[in-house]
């Protein structure tokens, strides 16, 4: 049982990296959501928002790690010249060409802004701090944002399992 | 205007304000690259930084860019302010949305893309 190269980076990239996100989100969502006066003391805001600022960047650096890894290392595997690259078996057959021409086209691009939303979140998390817990609008859009990145995530994600299930890298 | 969106300022809202309205630019500018890409085989050479890549390359790259600078024009444009948040909040919702719209395949049609 090996893993070539392109089949450990395309792991990393979507298995490690991309999964890791996604199984994130729901820990900081509920971070975010229950960063409430009413439902916590002042020695557990403190902590809440330690924990909150440190899980929000490393998302953040997740997600960028997931999209970098993802378009500079594998994608030229699968994009690759020749008729044995996953684009090209994919868009060869009628039945599969559109894993490529919407599958892959929106997942390569979706995904990009998924990051920049983890890293605005990151950002005015770290920003209020303490404070956030006083800012009940600014939370509940933080939450809002959260929830967009993960979904852009989520899309992406989708779609390159079953690409890859369809035409791996190898 | 809505205060369902106001908050109790502890600090200037200005640099979140930065933060979200910087999303909403970055979004739009991979939206548009990506569209006029799409529409335009020259332009989608012209952001081919990487042979490798191919146009996505320029796309991404430019889009960082975009995002990073935009995050640090805005932030000092609203260092130390407080817009209104339901502006704020509305502007970055509607850009972000039509980065998403601009980057969903079906959309490239409408613009005429082949």
């Amino acid at each position: 049982m090996t893993l070539t190269d392109r089949e450990t980076w395309a792991a990393l990239h979507g298995m490690i990296f991309g999964a890791l996100f996604l199984l994130a989100f729901a820990g900081g969502f509920a971070g975010l959501y229950s960063l409430r006066p009413a439902l916590m003391t002042p020695q557990g805001i403190i902590e809440r928002t330690r924990r909150l600022i440190f899980g929000t960047w490393a998302m953040a650096i997740i997600a960028w790690a997931t999209v970098i890894s993802g378009s500079w290392i594998v994608y030229p595997w699968y994009r690759a010249a020749g008729a044995t690259s996953p684009k090209s078996i994919l868009i060869a057959n009628v039945n599969t060409a559109q894993w490529h021409t919407f599958g892959m086209e929106w997942k390569e691009h979706i995904a990009w802004i998924a990051p920049i939303l983890a890293t605005t979140v990151a950002i005015v998390v770290a920003y209020y701090g303490r404070d956030l817990v006083k800012n009940d609008g600014v939370r509940r859009v933080l939450m809002v944002v959260f929830t967009l990145a993960f979904a852009c995530a989520a899309v992406a994600g989708l779609l390159g399992a079953f690409i890859t299930k369809a035409a791996p890298v190898h | 205007m809505s205060t369902r969106f106001e908050t109790t300022q502890t600090k200037p809202f200005g640099p979140a304000a930065a933060a979200f309205l910087a999303a909403g630019v970055g979004a739009l500018a991979l939206g548009v690259l990506t569209t006029w890409a799409e529409i335009s085989a020259d332009f989608g050479k012209a952001l081919t930084y990487s042979k490798d890549v191919g146009p996505l390359s320029g796309k991404v790259i430019l889009t960082s860019v975009v995002y990073v600078a935009a995050l640090a024009v805005l932030g000092g444009v609203f260092w130390r302010r407080n817009p209104s948040p339901t502006i704020v909040y509305w502007t970055a919702g509607v850009l972000v949305g039509l980065g998403l719209i601009l980057t969903f395949p079906p959309t490239w049609k409408l613009f005429g893309a082949g």
